[in-house]
Formats: structure tokens, sequence, C-alpha cells
């Protein structure tokens, strides 16, 4: 029978509850019958853990991946990018490039990051390679800005070294795992104002990854002015960008909440800088974003019963270069005002349109390849079967047309190709 | 009749040879030419033609022609030599006189809130205060003085209420209704464009031309006419000629050249002197305190701030307007503006001539909404300098005219009226459907206009705009706008019955695109 989808969530939020019944979804009781779980974090841990067994039918999906912390924590996407570079390099691929310093030309995209306590002498080694540098400690587990300082002395930190002699009476708490990151200390100012990219990407599938971009994203402005100065080191509200944190700044405005959108930003780059470097930036962003999924896709596990919707949190710097800083594996859905309530809820009605097609009760073998039509603001970001028969296609053909140039010249080529592929 | 008219152009050309006499570009031609008789092409017999062609390749004959041109944009071409000065102002009597009680009442607020705030009108700033502005200078958003106190000085609503009341004392009104009754809010008989008229003078905005801003123009594919416009512009840009700017942008600017070619149509270079001039402005604010610091710093706090579009831009709003206030080459234009300065007196010497200054030191006094004229210059300019000075350039040119009473065409009564007479003429039905539920059309849309619709409509949006009101030297665009944006939203209009009710029809312009809706009023409505 072509019943209607019956739905649970633990995420209390209105911007979902209202697409579900729009639908004219019913709500039941986690312990019932359900085809479609918005859930947390926490609750897909349960779900897909060893004791518990859950074994999702055909007819039910969930919005995560198993273990989508491959990507969402930091210190595991870390990892997984720095293990990509390897394998690209080894595999001798152009994208793996480096330049005369050493550094990735195309896969530089993450700032220098090391884990604490584990990698505390890399850390010691880099820092003092440039002890003018400033670093940003978080702990691995946290979200939406808590328990996130700056550092900027190696005595900062001293206990986390693994010889510190505090080491054995500090309690459990702070002997907690940290990241730590370099600080991007020259980032891209408007009106002298800091501020990040809030980015919504949706994963269908990892293998092939298929994956979509939201057009509407947006920029989180600093309130406080941005001073690259030490002495501001402690002042949160001018260096971190979460609503979360930003809302108990003073000059918080509720009518806005400090939010940008990527058009706006589009518009005064291409007005302020000119049309190439804009395009070329919002290119980069595409790209450090494909590569972020490919690599963590071979760790992925590609569970048919999933897709999720990522918040990605890119940082520019002051030459118009991306930096990946983390994604999210549950964006907030919260509305601080009321043009983000719009917003989420149209990212989750479009969101609900590609991963439940028609509304109708699911079918996790459906070929997950939506018609266009259907994508409201998410556009194709990047499908890899498209990709490869595409790319067959003009491999077929330079082959015939030209002998192997030079390494550099191919490397570009190749890059060119990809960037093309999902425009 | 042909005398008369050579007349009129040698008047034009003394009035401009005045004026350029004395400016920075005529000591540097000077320099030039005197420096150009070292080079060997410069010929002793034949030294005038032979400077001629140096200052013609060097590019300094296009910085004299932009100059030229500037002039010729900006200051109104001369009337006869006997008539008096006022009438470059404003030659109809009745418009001078409301204009002067309008501004008596301005002051009057001002001086009442001086007063019942005990602060004066200026005073200067103690030695740490001036330290402490200049080093939060970037930052003055993050300041929250108490300004519960102060009000702004007036509000478009409190403008419209005089216009409203304008009469033309020789003007037979008459009770007994004609068709010559004009059955808007405005009542006086000024000569406003028809549709004809205006098709005319807008041109380029047929649909037959290629525009900038509509995505499905019938005649080229859009990216087609888009990269050769492009082209066009580089080539404009390389010229750097104000005219051929000029025309060019009537078809849009594209994106990424819109802040050189407003620039070049401005004739704003940010030349080294202009970025002193800047700075000098900038020392004065941090030596005097004004009271009209506080208006400014509450108008931006109140608009602005809470923008979508603009909050960014807070703190630039505050380093064009503090130095705007205090800019005392504004009051130039006051000689073709109907508005006088307002003066003030040193204490303890009112009333005595000589110890009158003008009040503010610009002549201008903020009402609410007016840091909305510079937010989206701040979309293109990141430079504090060159964005003061394309915004001063702006004001002086155009944005005067939405704040005094005058009949110029682009002067906002004319823009009321041509609002008003194009509703009633082209809407007629929608024009008295809303004049029944007491919903005046220039109600709702008489804020769009004071503000030349920024705040009101999506940014890329109103720089389309902006681009014609800069390529027509004209800001009948806006009422033209005004009327389409009416008639764009007649049918829901037409079921609304009260005057909240078609406010909240017309609440929320940002989804607006602003040229087809132009060039479906202007050229595509059967009259």
């Amino acid at each position: 029978m072509a019943g209607k989808v019956k739905w649970v969530t633990d995420i209390e939020k209105s911007v979902l509850i209202n697409n579900f019944e729009k639908r004219g979804w019913i709500q039941v009781a986690e312990n019932e019958d359900w085809n479609f779980y918005w859930m947390s974090v926490q609750t897909i841990r349960n779900v897909f853990s060893v004791e518990t067994g859950y074994r999702l039918s055909d007819d039910q999906i969930v919005n995560h991946f198993p273990n989508h912390y491959e990507l969402t924590r930091k210190d595991l996407m870390v990892k997984n990018i720095k293990r990509y570079r390897k394998e690209l390099e080894k595999e001798g691929s152009p994208l793996a490039e480096r330049d005369e310093n050493g550094k990735y030309i195309y896969l530089d995209f993450v700032p220098v990051t090391f884990m604490l306590p584990a990698d505390y002498n890399l850390f010691v080694e880099e820092f003092r390679k440039n002890p003018s540098s400033t670093w940003i400690m978080k702990p691995c587990g946290k979200a939406q800005g808590k328990g996130i300082f700056l550092i900027n002395k190696l005595s900062q930190i001293k206990k986390w070294s693994r010889d510190s002699k505090t080491s054995s009476f500090v309690s459990q708490s702070s002997k907690e795992a940290y990241v730590i990151s370099l600080y991007i200390n020259n980032p891209l100012l408007i009106g002298g104002k800091k501020f990040d990219l809030r980015l919504y990407v949706l994963v269908s599938t990892y293998r092939p990854l298929r994956c979509y971009m939201y057009k509407l994203g947006f920029c989180r402005f600093c309130t406080v002015k941005y001073t690259p100065s030490t002495s501001e080191l402690d002042n949160m509200f001018v260096h971190l960008t979460n609503v979360a944190i930003q809302k108990h700044g003073d000059d918080y405005n509720h009518i806005h909440g400090g939010k940008w959108t990527v058009s706006n930003l589009r518009l005064y780059l291409e007005s302020t800088r000119g049309k190439e470097v804009t395009s070329k930036l919002f290119d980069e962003i595409h790209w450090i974003i494909v590569q972020s999924l490919k690599a963590v896709a071979p760790v992925m596990n590609n569970d048919k019963h999933c897709f999720e919707c990522y918040g990605y949190d890119i940082i520019i710097d002051d030459k118009l270069k991306p930096w990946l800083i983390e994604v999210n594996a549950s964006p907030s859905l919260t509305s601080s005002t009321a043009n983000d309530r719009i917003l989420k809820y149209n990212l989750i009605n479009d969101t609900l349109n590609i991963a439940v097609p028609n509304g109708e009760i699911p079918d996790c073998k459906w070929n997950k390849s939506p018609p266009k039509e259907v994508l409201g603001n998410y556009e194709i970001l990047y499908d890899e079967e498209m990709a490869q028969s595409d790319g067959a296609d003009r491999d077929l053909r330079s082959r015939s047309g030209q002998s192997i140039g030079l390494k550099g010249n191919r490397a570009r080529d190749s890059v060119k190709h990809v960037l093309t592929t999902w425009k | 009749m042909m005398l008369e008219q050579d007349n009129g152009l040698s008047l034009a050309i003394a009035q401009i040879v005045q004026r350029l006499k004395g400016s920075s570009l005529h000591s540097q031609l000077e320099r030039q030419a005197r420096g150009s008789l070292h080079k060997p092409e410069i010929k002793l017999e034949s030294l005038k033609e032979d400077i001629k062609e140096f200052l013609k390749t060097s590019g300094w004959e296009k910085k004299l022609q932009n100059a030229v041109y500037s002039e010729l944009s900006v200051f109104p071409s001369p009337c006869h030599p006997a008539a008096p000065p006022e009438h470059i102002k404003e030659p109809l009597v009745y418009m001078r006189k409301a204009q002067g009680s309008w501004e008596k009442r301005i002051l009057k607020s001002l001086n009442s809130m001086c007063t019942e705030l005990n602060i004066p009108l200026a005073q200067k700033r103690p030695i740490g205060e001036q330290k402490e502005l200049l080093n939060k200078w970037n930052e003055m958003g993050t300041d929250e003085p108490d300004l519960s106190l102060f009000r702004p000085v007036y509000a478009p609503k409190d403008f419209l209420e005089v216009l409203m009341n304008l009469r033309n004392p020789n003007y037979e009104n008459g009770d007994q209704p004609s068709f010559r009754n004009h059955l808007g809010l405005i009542q006086v008989p000024l000569k406003v464009k028809d549709i004809p008229e205006l098709r005319d003078s807008f041109s380029e905005l047929g649909l037959t031309t290629g525009q900038l801003g509509i995505d499905d123009s019938t005649q080229v594919p859009p990216e087609l006419f888009e990269n050769e416009h492009v082209r066009v512009g580089q080539i404009v840009l390389t010229e750097q000629d104000s005219a051929a700017a000029q025309q060019y942008v009537r078809q849009g600017c594209p994106t990424a050249l819109r802040a050189e070619l407003w620039a070049l149509i401005l004739n704003i270079s940010n030349q080294p002197e202009d970025i002193l001039y800047y700075e000098q402005l900038k020392s004065n604010v941090i030596q005097h305190d004004l009271l009209v610091d506080s208006l400014i710093y509450k108008d931006v706090k109140l608009t602005a701030s809470n923008d979508d579009y603009y909050f960014v831009f807070e703190d630039y709003l505050y380093q064009v307007l503090l130095c705007f206030s205090r800019d005392t080459s504004v009051l130039e234009h006051f000689s073709y503006n109907s508005a006088t300065p307002p003066k003030s007196y040193i204490r303890g010497k009112l009333g005595m001539e000589e110890y009158a200054v003008f009040y503010p030191p610009n002549g201008v006094i903020p009402f609410h909404g007016f840091s909305m004229y510079v937010a989206p210059l701040c979309f293109l300019y990141h430079e504090p300098s060159k964005l003061y000075q394309i915004f001063r350039e702006m004001y002086v040119r155009f944005f005067f005219r939405l704040h005094s009473i005058s009949s110029h065409p682009s002067g906002i009564v004319s823009l009321c009226l041509l609002f008003e007479t194009l509703l009633q003429t082209h809407l007629p039905q929608l024009f008295y459907h809303l004049r029944e539920i007491g919903a005046q059309p220039l109600r709702i849309s008489f804020k769009w206009m004071v503000r030349a619709f920024s705040g009101y409509l999506a940014t890329d949006q109103l720089l389309l705009l902006w681009d014609r009101i800069l390529g027509y030297n004209s800001l009948e665009i806006l009422a033209v706008l005004a009327a389409a944006v009416f008639a764009f939203r007649a049918v829901n209009l037409m079921e609304v019955t009260s005057l909240a009710a078609a406010e909240a029809v017309l609440a929320d312009l940002s989804t607006l695109k602003v040229m087809p809706l132009l060039q479906i009023f202007l050229f595509a409505t059967v009259t």
C-alpha cells in the first residue's frame, strides 16, 4: 500500500516538524515502525552500534552515515585528508603536485593541524619554526565554539605534553584530546570585520560520490572589530564567528544575526576585486569541499539507508584563498532571525525532496539520482558516475590527440578538467 | 533666436572657464605644458600647436574634457545675466518660500533639541577624548552611547505632509472637478513627462536594446550581449572618457566594472590631494564634537545597522557621514539647490550676522534614513577616502534633490507628481481604488523615492537602478519604478481594503527585478 511516511525525530525543531507535516507524514514513536528518522549524532551512534545490532529495512532511512565522524571530527578529518594526499602522491597523481616549498599546490586547504597530546612533539617542532604564530585549541568532541581558546606561547599548553610532570595529577577532563591548528591570522575582512562561511552540502552516496551544494550559504560576522594583536587573544568575540558564541556579545543584532548571504559576498568581491579572482575563489571552495569528501569516501560506511547534510565552515584569507576549518554533521537548525528560519525551512525542504523523492515511503535501493527539477536551491557539486563517463570520453580524445606533454602541463590540464566537470 | 543660443553658449563657456580657473587641474595643466617645453618635439615656431598635441597625446586633454563635462552635468546652464542668483536655486517664488519655511521648522526642531538636552551644537573635544576617538576610528560601531533622548530631526513622512500642502497661489485650483484635476496628494502644477516623452528620454531601455539585469532578452542571447558589453566597458575605461561612460551605463554596468565606471562619470580620481583632504576632514571630526554626530549615529543605528545587506558596513558609514558633515566644499552646491544652509551664531552673539556660521559646516541636516544614501556605495569602494568622494559627488549631483522643495524635474515634488500622474493615467482603476480606501499610493511610495530605493531593493538591483540615474543624469527613473512596482502588484492591490493591507502587499521589494519592471511599464504597456 502506498502509505504515508512515518517519521521520528529526536530534535524538536519547528523547521523539521513543519516540513514533515507539510508532506502529510505521520509522527510515530521511536520504538514503533518508522520510515524516516531525523536524528542527532548521539542517536545515530546507538542505531549502528554493535550491541544494539539494529538492522534497518529497505524502507527506512536516516540523516547520518554511521561513521560520519570520519569527516565531522576534526582530528579524523585531518587524518583522512593527510592519508588521501599521500595516496594520490603514491599514485603519481598530478593533483598531489607540490611547489618548491614542499606545499601541495592543489591539496593544501586545511590549516596545519596536530592532535594533542598525541602529536605534541610534532607540534613543538612546527611551532619553533615560526614562534610568532598563533594557534587555536579545540576540544575534539565539542561543538558550537565550546572550550576553544587561542595560544601563542608553548607554556600555555604545557599540560598536554607527554612528559609533563603534572600529567599524572590532572583530572580526567583536562586530559581530553584537543586539535591544535594554525590560526589564520590574515583573514579577509569586510567592513573591517572578520567572518567565516557556512555552506551546506548534501551527500546522498559516497560510493559513487554524489554531492550537492546549497546555493544559499551565508557569512557569519564577528560583532567586534578584528585585530590581530595578541592582547585581544582572550576576547573570543573577535575571533570566533559561531552564532552560539556571538549571541552573548553585547552587539549581537537580532534582526540580521550577523549573517550575510553568499550572494552579497559575491557581489561585494566582484565589485571590489574583479570577476576573475571572485570566480576563482568560488571554484576553489567547491574544489576543497569535493576533495574533502573524496578523502573520506573510501573509509565511509556507505550505508544505503543514509544521507547527510553537512555544514561546512570555511575561512577566506586576505589573498582570497579558502581554508576548510571543519565540517559539522548536525548543522544548527535553530533560527536566529526571520530570514534564518526561512532559509533553514527551505534547506530541510530541499534536502527531503532529494533524500525522500516525492515524499513517498523510501526505498533505499533507488539509484539516488533525482531529476533536476526537484533540486530546489541545491546544485550538483560532484557526481562521480557522471564525471567518470565524461572523463573516459575525454581521456580517449586526449590520448589520440597528443603524446604526453610536460608534467606540469598535464597536472594543470587535469585539474582544470576536474574543476569544469562539476560546474 | 540664433543669437540667443549663441549668447547662452558663450555664457556657459565663460562660466566653466571661470570655475576651472584656479582648480588643481588648471595648475596641473600649466605645469605639464611648461614641462613639455624641454621635449624635442616641441618647436618654437609651432609652439601652440605642439603643446596642444602634447596635451592630447599625454591624456591631459581627456582630463580637461572630463572636467568640462562634469561641470556641464552638475551646474545648471546659466540664466539671463540679469536674473538674480536665487533664480538659479529655484525660479518659482512659492517654492522658494515653502523651502524657506520648511528650513525654519527643521532648524527650530534642532535648536529645541539642543535646549532640551542642554547640549551645545558644537564643542571642542578634550584631548583625552580625541585620542580615544582616533583609536577607535575603525570601530565606532562598537560604541553604544545613550542616544535614547535624540530623535531624528524629521522623517520622510513629515516631509510628505509639507509637500501635500504646497499650493501655487497664482493657479486657480477651483472647487469644481474638471479633467485637469489631479486626484493625488500633490496639488501643484508642474510639467512632468508622459509615457511617450519618457520613452523618448529613456530610449536605451527599450525592448530592442540589450540590458544588464534582464535574463530573457529576446533579441540577443544574454551571454552574448554580456560578453560584448563587458568588452566595450573595458574600452570605455581605457579611454577614460566620462561622456562615453555615461552613455555606456544606460545599458547597465557589469558588476566588476561598476566602481571604476561610476568614478569616471563622476570625475573622481582619488588623487593624493583628495586623500589628504579626506584626512583633514577626519581630523576635524576628531577635534570637534557636533550635535549632528549624534543624529548621524542614531540614524545609522536605526537603519543600516539593522539591514541585512548593509550592517557589515556600519563603521564605514560613520567614517563617511561624520566627515561629510564637516566638509565645507559641500556648501558650493547650494548655488543650485533650492535649500539654503542653516546658520547658527557664536554663543552670545545671536542674530549678529558677522558671528554667523553655517551649521553643520556642510549645511546639510541629516534626517531619518540619510545614511542609506551611502550604504549601497560600500559594496563598490573599500577605501574610505574614495568611498567618501563618490558619495559626496552623488549627493551634490542627485541626492540633495530628494529632500529639497523645488520645481526641478529631478526634484522630489516633480517625482511625486510624475508618479501620481503615471498611476492616475495608466492604472486609473487601481489609483481610484487605493484612493477610495484611504491608501493614497504616494503615502507608500514616498519613502522609496526619498531614499532612491536604498534599503528597499536587493543591492544588485539597486545598483542596476542607480546605473540608470547616473546614465541619464536624472532621478525621474525613481518615479517610473515606483509606478511600475504598483503596476506589478496591481492584482493584489485591487483586493486590499485598507492602507495597512496595501502597505503589507508592498512591504518587501527585495525580490523585485528592476529592469524588467521598468521595461514593461515604459515600453510594453499600451498607451
